[in-house]
């Protein structure tokens, strides 16, 4: 299968959803080559606004087009997006619930030779703490066309969060994503791996690897990291170990989502796989995941280990 | 809906005298708020909502309405003032203001208060707002405006050039943003805090078509509004030149009255003041 990157699925993505409704518009800073959003701009260019490099101006610009009816999808590099244009998201979109897409790009650390400035490791934490909010993390090509449309028809605050390199194919065409529903791609009863985003295909790799150990470990893709899908998490907690995999910290992100399912719901060991308490740094986008660990191999050693512990 | 009935100053005057009583007593009620900055911004509101916006109080979502966004959110309790008077709510409902339970929150929520087209309060996000509106309306072929209030302390907000400048780039002559010039600030003069001056002229400069008025002269209030409606092709703004506190004598021009309540005799006093002004003693 080709590889594919979520920022390309998502500008063609765009391109379909722009013919079937007029009220979609898209919002760019600059950087409408690099998010794919200037796929649009170039079939619809009275819909497409491009803001200059202005990210606060970016989200609030959107939020007015919103309250007029419009479906406005905003983009930049997530790192942008969330940190830059934070407050303005938080008083501008989220707290009055303003129906504005905000489809971030350049996420985590496979942003590669732009080094830690670039690499937005904590994205998902800023937006997932926000009431009012979806954050939805794509695993591929075909989650990412078919997560456009699904928040493009969900009325309220999206985060969509996207990558720069292409990426393994997970889903073929008879798979079907909504909003709020994990995904169980792999059956399995001695420990489960809950992932998102680039981290999927991972998950899958370490639990094949491990098969042929004779460890059977379940695969859950958490897209919608918010609101988090409790009974997936729940399932997963069946198994009586899980292992988290994002490419994120992991203070704030998935495994602290899943985290706080269990301890409230249901203990069970768990291990995280993500980024610790630093920032990423120049490299190509494989030697930044062997680096830091967000790798099969490292999911495959969590879940190992985990095992000693299960209950 | 066709054009508006225009109002004679001596009516606007009424209004405005309305206005500013429900501002101390509402702000007098909470033991809290901004009774400063709404009272500077009082005229102005008053012939926005009484003699210039095409707005339907029946219908507030009515999608042709001309849109006012309060940028200067914490200038509240003088947009509820209006929007109560116009007709949107009960004036007994301003009474609630910052209560535990109330849709009239310390700063302006859309969800709440019908009328209320923008969740506002941390400042600098209304003009940003007031473009993509402006630009929805040039999309959808609509005709109407949109009216955006800013204080000129906010305006040191960066957030706000972003967005002069995007006015210009993509000329939005559809967009009149009106900066309630009263001086002050929370810290004291804006000219020592961090002058924003010469803001004609950052306009200006910024590709707007400017005009700098009394914000306290209805005639000239309306005439500039006039004015901004017929410039075509780049964004207009009016620097209404007004006096914080404006109305109450031991109010007007005390950085002290930007976010403090009147107590009770002081509430007692602004309101023997503003009845001394209805019999003809201003």
């Amino acid at each position: 299968m080709a590889k594919i990157a979520t920022r390309e699925a998502y500008g063609k993505a765009l391109v379909e959803l722009g013919r079937q409704n007029k009220d979609i518009v898209v919002l760019d800073a600059d950087l409408s080559k690099s998010t794919k959003t200037a796929l649009f701009a170039k079939e619809f260019p009275e819909r497409f606004f491009n803001m200059g490099i202005a990210e606060q101006n970016l989200m609030c610009t959107a939020a007015g087009l919103a309250l007029s009816g419009k479906i406005p999808f905003a983009s930049t590099f997530a790192v942008f997006a969330t940190g830059r244009a934070f407050e303005q998201i938080r008083n501008g979109i989220a707290y009055p619930q303003v129906n504005v897409k905000i489809a971030a790009t350049h996420s985590g650390l496979t942003v590669g030779e732009d080094g830690a400035s670039h690499q937005a490791i904590e994205d998902i934490a800023l937006m997932r703490v926000l009431p009012n909010m979806t954050v939805v993390v794509p695993a591929d090509a075909e989650e990412t066309r078919q997560a456009v449309q699904a928040v493009a028809d969900y009325h309220g605050p999206v985060y969509l969060r996207l990558g720069r390199p292409a990426v393994e194919t997970v889903y073929e065409n008879n798979y079907k994503f909504q909003i709020g529903k994990a995904d169980q791609l792999r059956k399995g009863q001695d420990a489960a791996i809950i992932a998102c985003g680039i981290m999927v295909n991972e998950a899958l790799v370490a639990a094949e690897e491990l098969a042929s150990e004779g460890i059977n470990v379940m695969v859950v893709n958490m897209s919608t990291i918010k609101p988090i899908d409790r009974e997936a998490v729940l399932a997963a907690a069946a198994t009586g170990a899980i292992v988290t995999a994002e490419e994120h910290t992991i203070m704030g992100g998935l495994g602290s989502a899943v985290a706080e399912v269990l301890a409230t719901e249901k203990p069970v060991p768990m291990a995280m796989v993500g980024i610790g308490d630093t920032f990423g740094e120049s490299g190509k986008p494989a030697e930044l995941m062997e680096k830091y660990g967000l790798t099969a191999s490292n999911i495959k050693t969590k879940v190992k280990k985990l095992l000693e512990k299960k209950i | 809906m066709e054009g508006i009935d225009k109002l004679q100053s001596q009516d606007l005057k009424q209004i405005a005298r309305r206005l500013r009583s429900h501002i101390v007593k509402m702000v007098g009620e909470a033991g809290s708020g901004h009774p400063g900055g709404s009272l500077s911004a009082v005229e102005i509101l008053a012939t926005l909502y009484f003699n210039v916006m095409k707005v339907d109080p029946e219908n507030p979502d009515w999608p042709d309405r001309d849109r006012f966004i309060l940028s200067k959110g914490h200038a509240a309790p003088a947009l509820y003032a209006a929007l109560a008077e116009k007709g949107y709510f009960p004036t007994e409902k301003l009474i609630t203001l910052r209560k535990l339970g109330s849709p009239l929150q310390g700063h302006p929520d859309r969800k709440s208060v019908p009328g209320v087209e923008v969740s506002t309060g941390s400042l600098g996000h209304g003009l940003a707002v007031a473009n993509g509106m402006a630009l929805a309306a040039r999309l959808d072929n609509r005709n109407y405006n949109v009216y955006v209030l800013l204080g000129d302390g906010e305006i040191q907000e960066g957030m706000v050039w972003e967005a002069a400048m995007a006015a210009a780039h993509y000329k939005l002559d559809n967009l009149i943003a009106i900066v309630d010039h009263n001086h002050l600030q929370i810290d004291g003069k804006i000219s020592e805090v961090m002058s924003p001056e010469p803001v004609a002229e950052k306009f200006k400069a910024f590709g707007w078509s400017v005009q700098t008025i009394d914000g306290h002269d209805f005639d000239q209030i309306q005439t500039a509004i006039e004015n901004a409606k017929k410039v075509q092709g780049k964004p207009s703004v009016i620097i209404a030149e007004t006096v914080k506190g404006k109305g109450i004598s031991f109010m007007e021009n005390e950085a002290d009255w930007h976010g403090k309540a009147p107590k009770s005799e002081e509430l007692n006093k602004a309101l023997a003041e503003l009845d001394g002004q209805e019999n003809g003693q201003s």
